[in-house]
């Protein structure tokens, strides 16, 4: 079992609920990030998912765009992305999830990438312009280098499919919550539990959903379900409207404290 | 007369896939079986050939352009097929027609498209009033100033038009929108794509939909001449004109396949196959403009509707294999032979297309010049081109 895996089942056999922060690489400056990454380990999270900024990224809605393109004018690559989770890793201690579409991920090579990846402190890869069907090419690579590519499934995709996506799934399963781009303003929770059935009759992977979760009530529901939230555009929102880089990161800061109590059970628990 | 079908579907050699969000794949695979169901129904078939003939125009003409071909044509016969003739001006209409048929007939009552020149995007608007579809269009901000008034026929056809702003606020960044657009309503909405590009079955679809071109050609070359012609050309921007045309004649070994993209000026160019690297983008895997990091360099030409800087992935394949072969014109020379047909034949070709006639023109000023018959794809007009223009120069900006 890859190290992802063992992390995301052991926080579900803990008990705990997965709260899994995206945050876009270099965005709104490298030591930003760096202290992004650290809010988000002081706030329990054992993951975080990092996004390589990519000038084309059509699965992505306004705010992570934006975010994107003010990352790549700022000179942010692949490659010193993966620099910087290095950094960001081995001051947490918290697991990388790499966010990538495949361009850059081709013309780094994917065997290289995978190594660089996995010396990078990454632990898991998601190519969201990579289907189920398109993915054997990148999947070998990756498990070579002890990396889990992750696998997807949707409100549109059917149950005869998604059973096959979840026999494939390694680490977790990433449920996408509405059928539209990231950020989308959709509650979240309406798919959420059907997503989470369809899945369990697949698969004993923890269950993390993703895409339309804004505030601490939509990931409180999403997680009578789901094993796990994933958030993303609304940490950027917070980033953009903070009149300066610092307020930005605390406000990220306390906004993934209120996510981490909602999504807690009452009675006290023990964090690393 | 059709390209073989690839042995994988969706693939032409390593070419092609489909690389989109997971969102869009039911979508995709329902959209390959629907068409496939249409394509071998001759019923939709009689309704498309019905709808081409009484309401887009066809057959269009082949014409002989002997004024043109005296003057630029080395000494070769010059023909032109006359897809500017077809209603909207432009080859767009086969494939939006058929392809709003196909959403109507699938139960979608919501069509949205991507645009660059605006051909693409006046096709699928009229359409879609013919049909009673709604209609959204995603074109770039840059596009719609320098193309008014396609966005003024859109909108007098119902269609809503919608600016992207994004990225160089062209062709590529309309069409991003239009995947996150269809992304958020695969539900109720189809995705009239405009050209050979994206992800499969799009690249067949539209190639199907616009064989009808090579098809009438080849038919109609043999009958004026009692031969074929021994080089066809076209220009390529996605390469839908151009797999159009090519598909009359692509099993005709005999026949050269000439595609010519734009050169662009030292403000760049978007000549993917000639100057590009292998890559995925807007979810196929084909030949790109790209920088060393993957991240998608941004296009230039004095042509809206080539302003791109993908290209479809039958054409890389059929560079590879050597079956087409592909060269470029800047816009300078496609200015000119622009001017050199409205003066010499009185045919204004849009200066897409026009890119196609300049390539004819450099090729047969060169020794040896090309002997036996040229066949030029006129894909559209040049109506939607005249602001742009400064007709009294000669010269004109862009």
């Amino acid at each position: 079992m890859m190290q992802l895996e063992r992390t995301t089942r052991a926080e579900r056999d803990a008990g705990r609920k997965a709260l899994v922060p995206f945050f876009t690489a270099g965005y709104p400056s490298e030591d930003a990030f760096l202290d992004l990454v650290r809010a988000a380990a002081d706030a329990g999270c054992r993951t975080v998912e990092v996004g390589i900024p990519f000038s084309d990224p059509v699965a992505d809605g306004p705010l992570i765009q934006a975010s994107s393109l003010a990352a790549l004018r700022a000179g942010m690559t692949l490659r010193r992305a993966l620099a910087l989770t290095a950094r960001a890793t081995a001051a947490t201690g918290v697991g990388a999830v790499v966010m990538s579409y495949v361009n850059p991920v081709l013309r780094f090579g994917v065997a290289e990438f995978a190594a660089a990846a996995r010396d990078a402190g990454v632990v898991g890869v998601i190519l969201p312009d990579v289907p189920h069907e398109e993915a054997a090419p990148l999947r070998g690579p990756l498990a070579a280098a002890g990396l889990p590519l992750i696998e997807l499934v949707a409100p549109t995709t059917g149950r005869d499919r998604a059973a096959r996506i979840a026999a494939d799934a390694r680490g977790f399963l990433y449920l996408v919550a509405l059928a539209g781009v990231t950020g989308a303003a959709a509650d979240p929770a309406a798919h959420a539990a059907e997503l989470v059935d369809r899945a369990r009759a697949a698969t004993d992977l923890p269950c993390y959903v993703g895409f339309g979760v804004s505030d601490p009530e939509g990931a409180r529901r999403v997680v009578r379900d789901a094993d796990g939230v994933i958030v993303g555009s609304a940490l950027v929102r917070l980033l953009l409207a903070a009149p300066h880089q610092m307020a930005g990161v605390q406000d990220v800061a306390a906004f993934l404290q209120s996510l981490r109590a909602a999504i807690s059970p009452p009675a006290p628990e023990v964090t690393s | 007369m059709r390209a073989p079908d690839p042995a994988v579907p969706g693939r032409f050699g390593p070419y092609g896939g489909r690389y989109v969000p997971e969102t869009l794949m039911p979508g995709l695979i329902e959209l390959e079986s629907a068409f496939a169901a249409a394509w071998g129904d001759p019923g939709f078939r009689a309704e498309l050939d019905a709808l081409r003939r009484d309401y887009g125009g066809r057959p269009t003409p082949l014409f002989r352009a002997r004024r043109f071909g005296a003057a630029h044509g080395g000494g070769a016969e010059v023909w032109l097929k006359r897809e500017d003739l077809n209603h909207t001006g432009a080859h767009k209409i086969n494939n939006s027609l058929g392809q709003a048929l196909l959403a109507r007939r699938m139960g979608k009552r919501r069509v949205v498209a991507e645009t660059g020149a605006g051909q693409h995007g006046v096709a699928t608007a009229a359409a879609c009033a013919l049909l009673g579809l709604e209609c959204v269009v995603h074109m770039g901000e840059v596009d719609m100033a320098r193309q008014a008034p396609n966005v003024a026929r859109m909108r007098l056809l119902g269609a809503r038009v919608v600016a992207a702003g994004s990225g160089s606020r062209t062709l590529k960044d309309a069409t991003g929108e239009a995947i996150r657009d269809w992304v958020a309503n695969v539900a109720t909405t189809h995705y009239i794509l405009g050209s050979t590009v994206g992800p499969h079955p799009y690249p067949t679809i539209v190639r199907e939909l616009q064989a009808v071109i090579g098809d009438e050609a080849r038919a109609q070359f043999l009958a004026a001449t009692g031969r074929l012609p021994a080089t066809v050309v076209a220009c390529v921007g996605g390469g839908s004109n151009a797999l159009g045309i090519f598909s009359g004649f692509i099993a005709d070994a005999g026949v050269a396949l000439v595609g010519v993209e734009a050169g662009g000026s030292s403000a760049g160019h978007s000549a993917a196959l000639g100057r590009g690297t292998p890559g995925v983008l807007h979810g196929a895997y084909s030949y790109l403009l790209q920088d060393g990091d993957g991240q998608v360099a941004e296009a230039h030409s004095v042509a809206a509707g080539l302003d791109y800087p993908g290209v479809g992935p039958e054409h890389g394949h059929l560079k590879d294999t050597g079956r087409a072969v592909y060269d470029s014109v800047d816009d300078r020379e496609a200015l000119a032979a622009f001017h050199a047909l409205c003066r010499l034949e009185g045919i204004i070709p849009a200066l897409e297309s026009s890119h196609a006639l300049a390539w004819v023109a450099r090729r047969q000023s060169q020794a040896p010049a090309l002997a036996g018959p040229i066949l030029v794809n006129l894909s559209g007009r040049g109506d939607k081109d005249l602001a742009d223009l400064a007709p009294e120069s000669g010269g004109g900006g862009a």
